[in-house]
């Protein structure tokens, strides 16, 4: 059922503010959300000063920045610094994005960082993404063939390669789906858009021969036609894929199946 | 305490099967619509400001009532498909069950007392 009040345990209080940087004179303020499952208390966010004439370029440079430091204890995912890997997506000034991709200067006024929203958080900025691991290994993301191996390769035309691009970029970062409303009230058993595109990735692949099962799994009122086309998706992918589009495609390949 | 495995939570009871129908119909009507909708303006409007016989009268001509026949009709399994989608994703449960039914045993209700209607109007 759609909740419009946090839960009592999960109302956000103001935390700690750290003292700002001597003799700094560009000065930027950051609000992060806290919470330590150890502790016993309500998340809090924390206020750090940072001075920018000492900072990289990056959001993902400030919160190491914070951490080497300022306050060790702040935790988030973090690993290649150049959009590849998608551990660090986070809620970026109301924006759910990459932290290592996404400029300081693209932020006006003072930085608010949250974790994804609508997830259970492991700490800090460290969402439980395991639901949506799960959900995307659902949709079996490899090739699925019956014919016997080729000897050499599975061969593929060059139109039929293109039709793969603006889906194989995806880094599953959960942007997308965490910033989508449908998810959000029925992610138990909506696949979400990234799960999705990923399908559509295996189902619009000419060498997969799962076409057919790979639609009959998807033909679920909740798995795929929670999307009502709200296109939050593609407004926040950071990769600037287009999962709604790849859920549209599904949608159609559905209707031409049935009629 | 539940030891399901986070693979097994996220397949639950496999797909239904279903839902496809559902889209199509919405499709379907929401085109229909489109044409039923400013057929249905217009020929409501010129049967305004009439006398009560000339609205009956009106009314009980075939191209009139067939119009106003299907704009009933499709306008509101269209809100019926509309609402259950509503239903569907802010409700769950029993409460999610009984408002479907609730939803549907209204809506065709209404149709049927619009046909009702309608055809008293034409004999």
């Amino acid at each position: 059922m759609v909740e419009f009040a946090l839960p009592k345990n999960s109302r956000i209080t103001t935390g700690k503010t750290w003292p700002k940087p001597e003799g700094a004179t560009n000065v930027r303020k950051f609000q992060i959300y806290r919470w330590n499952p150890d502790d016993g208390k309500n998340p809090q966010v924390d206020t750090y000063f940072l001075d920018m004439d000492k900072c990289g370029p990056m959001v993902l440079d400030a919160l190491i920045k914070i951490k080497n430091e300022i306050d060790p204890t702040l935790t988030f995912r973090r690993s290649c610094r150049e959009g590849i890997c998608g551990s660090c997506a986070m809620n970026i000034d109301g924006i759910n994005t990459l932290a290592c991709i996404y400029g300081l200067d693209e932020v006006s006024g003072d930085v608010k960082i949250y974790p994804l929203p609508h997830m259970p958080v492991v700490k800090d900025l460290i969402p439980d993404l395991t639901h949506f691991y799960a959900q995307h290994a659902s949709i079996m993301p490899w090739l699925e063939t019956k014919t016997n191996r080729p000897a050499k390769e599975w061969k593929q035309s060059i139109e039929d390669r293109k039709k793969l691009d603006g889906l194989y970029e995806c880094v599953m970062c959960a942007s997308c789906s965490t910033s989508c409303p449908s998810y959000w009230w029925n992610g138990d058993r909506y696949l979400g858009p990234a799960a999705l595109l990923h399908a559509y990735r295996w189902i619009i692949d000419s060498r997969d021969e799962a076409t057919g099962e790979r639609l009959d799994n998807l033909e679920d009122p909740f798995k795929l036609y929670r999307c009502h086309t709200i296109m939050n998706c593609a407004k926040t992918c950071p990769k600037g894929l287009n999962p709604a589009k790849a859920i549209a495609n599904i949608k159609q390949m559905m209707v031409e199946r049935n009629v | 305490m539940n030891y399901m495995t986070d693979r097994k939570r996220a397949t639950g009871l496999g797909a239904a099967g279903a839902g496809t129908h559902h889209h199509w119909q919405m499709m379907g009507t929401s085109i229909a619509l489109v044409v039923l909708v400013p057929l249905f303006v217009v020929t409501f409007a010129i049967g305004l400001g009439g006398t009560y016989e000339d609205v009956i009268a009106f009314f009980g001509r075939p191209v009139p009532a067939i119009i106003t026949g299907l704009s009933l009709v499709v306008g509101i399994i269209h809100l019926k498909s509309e609402a259950d989608e509503a239903i569907v994703d802010y409700m769950h449960g029993t409460a999610q069950k009984l408002a479907l039914k609730f939803v549907a045993a209204l809506s065709y209700t209404l149709i049927a007392a619009g046909l009702f209607a309608l055809v008293k109007l034409a004999l």
